[in-house]
């Protein structure tokens, strides 16, 4: 489970650099949104990746706290999404402005040989 | 409860009310957008002075949000550090703030409630004593810093924002990993809780959080603009609007604060200082060598915010009490020093055209355009004589701040900082490196600032004398005037610093702060 959770992660970080480190603005919205999803998997699996443990108790019962997940990771990983989500739709926004300014979607706002 | 012990979440929450109010305000309410900006960021400097007070003492001021204790819940600290940086944010923040009022203010929407945004992200950064919280803190800056980068549009301002932008959401990725590799780790991400747990981590696992933290300071150095880190942050910040640019010459000193803090809390200035001391050197280079080579005012002050980020970075990698106190005194003279030198370059090449005319097209494509050209008398403020002249004196004042020569405060801050360095016998190799360096960048300094002044202010025949107003040059004025005062009597400030720097080397007094005594 780990190994394969691992690879993904890889595979989906790996790819979102490819793509930041394309010359295309849209390429590297993409990139970035797959390293977005990486670093939320990423950030999820510090709490270890084990099934059915669910991540609150109930109060008043004593419990074995090995047996839940640990919450916070969950929390950070919302947090993480929502900022992302934002930050990615902002960008969006701004790369449709610099296409319509400059005339090209081109990083650097021209292109290389012109 | 007393009202002081809410003082620490003030900074915070005022800048939020105030900006969250102001978006529900109508685009052309300007004036009673200017009035509620200005009242709230006179009230900010109010709460940032009393803070300050407050902070000055060996038990630093905590508040816990909702009141949840220490290692569970977020806890804002207001230690002297932190409350210097708040105080000087606010100064910043309000210099800037006047001076958009002649003009730059109505050159795009929202411009108001961005600002106030971007000080509660800048306050909450330095206040807060939580891994996570200071990420979410530093997103919130950099949501409203993007927002000001494009203020006033134009092209070249999309495209070096996009650029911005894209770096520092790379980089705010690369935080997050961080931030879950130590987690990961140590379980925590209270700093003074991080600070307990981590050298009783297993020598095993040792290594995971050294890379996590390796990881962070990527981040924040991405901020701070180190070689080879740093690269957008001349073409973005030459870029940026006039009051946009002043208030960004603190943006990278947050992420040297976040260095220094976490560096000193979690590791005790111990691993990873070579780094920081040839980062910092290489920046200080590559800072000296662009300011020589640039032909624009914008990026030449671009360059010296790096000159400052390099040499505050190879200073704090000694990790010696008093070298750090220096770097303290040179990271307050220098920005106040550069903020003034971006609201000043504005004034200086408004009669060169290509500033002026970026504004022109902005002001037309809200509609601006006869406000602006041809009735001039309804702009804030009234005209003031002999221009050229103040605006020399001004540009002269920055040119010696930014160089480091007598009699302002940034000589007295370099001084300070050489003094420290130099103070231990035998004196180290990496010393006398760093000696030369800041010798030859304040040189560079002075070659490029003079060149571009002499190109400006005598080279003059063929140009208009500027229209600038009252209230343009009373920020600029302002500014400077505290670096006079900071250079008349450094006393007060160089004794708070030199604490502050103090209760950052030992880490166990904000530790006992946060988490009380054990």
């Amino acid at each position: 489970m780990e190994l394969i959770v691992a690879l993904l992660i890889g595979t989906l970080a790996g790819s979102g650099v490819w793509l930041l480190l394309r010359p295309r603005t849209f390429q590297v919205i993409v990139g970035l949104s797959l390293l977005s999803y990486a670093v939320n998997l990423f950030i999820f699996v510090m709490g270890w990746v084990r099934g059915g443990r669910p991540p609150f108790v109930e109060p008043g019962a004593v419990v074995d706290f090995a047996r839940f997940a640990d919450p916070l990771p969950q929390a950070l990983v919302l947090t993480a999404i929502v900022i992302s989500f934002a930050t990615t739709a902002l960008l969006l926004v701004v790369l449709v402005v610099a296409r319509g300014l400059t005339g090209t979607d081109h990083v650097d706002g021209q292109e290389p040989d012109a | 409860m007393s009202w002081s012990e809410h003082l620490p979440i003030v900074p915070v929450v005022l800048p939020l009310a105030a900006g969250a109010l102001m978006l529900v305000l109508d685009e052309r309410r300007s004036t009673l957008k200017a009035a509620i900006s200005i009242a709230t960021l006179l009230l900010l400097l109010v709460a940032a002075l009393a803070l300050l007070r407050l902070a000055d003492n060996p038990v630093a001021p905590v508040y816990a949000l909702g009141d949840w204790p220490a290692p569970f819940g977020i806890v804002l600290v207001a230690d002297r550090l932190a409350a210097a940086m708040v105080l000087l944010a606010a100064v910043l923040g309000l210099a800037a703030m006047v001076f958009s009022l002649a003009r730059w203010h109505r050159a795009g929407p929202r411009f108001h409630s961005l600002l106030q945004f971007l000080l509660m992200g800048l306050n909450g950064a330095f206040l807060t004593g939580d891994l996570f919280n200071l990420f979410v803190f530093f997103e919130l800056l950099l949501a409203a810093s993007y927002g000001l980068a494009l203020h006033g549009s134009g092209t070249g301002r999309v495209r070096s924002s996009l650029h911005y932008i894209v770096i520092n959401l790379g980089a705010s990725l690369l935080f997050l990993i961080g931030v879950s590799l130590i987690y990961g780790v140590a379980g925590t991400l209270n700093l003074a809780h991080l600070a307990q747990r981590i050298p009783q981590i297993a020598a095993a696992d040792r290594a995971l959080v050294e890379a996590g933290a390796a990881v962070l300071f990527i981040a924040f150095l991405v901020k701070a603009g180190m070689w080879p880190l740093g690269f957008w942050l001349p073409s973005t910040y030459a870029a940026a609007s006039a009051p946009a640019g002043a208030l960004f010459a603190i943006l990278s000193k947050v992420g040297f604060y976040a260095v220094l803090r976490i560096w000193l809390l979690l590791f005790g200035g111990g691993v990873g200082s070579e780094l920081l001391f040839y980062g910092g050197m290489a920046t200080l280079a590559f800072g000296m060598i662009g300011m020589l080579a640039s032909q624009e005012l914008g990026r030449l002050a671009g360059y010296s915010l790096l000159v400052s980020s390099g040499t505050l970075l190879a200073a704090i990698s000694r990790s010696d009490g008093a070298v750090t106190a220096a770097a303290l005194f040179y990271l307050v003279a220098s920005t106040l020093g550069i903020a003034a030198l971006f609201l000043l370059i504005e004034l200086v090449q408004r009669s060169r055209e290509p500033g002026a005319d970026v504004l022109a097209v902005t002001a037309e494509a809200f509609g601006l355009a006869d406000a602006e050209e041809e009735q001039p008398e309804e702009q804030s403020g009234t005209e003031i004589p002999a221009v050229m002249a103040l605006l020399g004196l001004s540009f002269v004042c920055c040119a010696l701040l930014v160089a480091g020569l007598p009699p302002l405060p940034g000589f007295l801050a370099k001084f300070g900082l050489l003094a420290a360095v130099l103070a231990p016998e035998p004196i180290p190799a990496r010393a006398w490196a760093l000696l030369a360096l800041l010798t030859l960048a304040g040189l560079a300094a002075v070659i490029a600032m003079g060149r571009a002044g002499v190109r400006i202010f005598w080279a003059a025949e063929e140009r208009s004398v500027p229209r600038v107003r009252l209230i343009e040059i009373t920020p600029i004025a302002g500014l400077l005037a505290l670096c006079f005062a900071l250079a008349v009597a450094p006393g007060p400030a160089m004794r708070y610093l030199h604490d502050a720097a103090l209760a950052l080397h030992a880490p166990h007094g904000y530790i006992e702060s946060v988490l009380g005594r054990p």
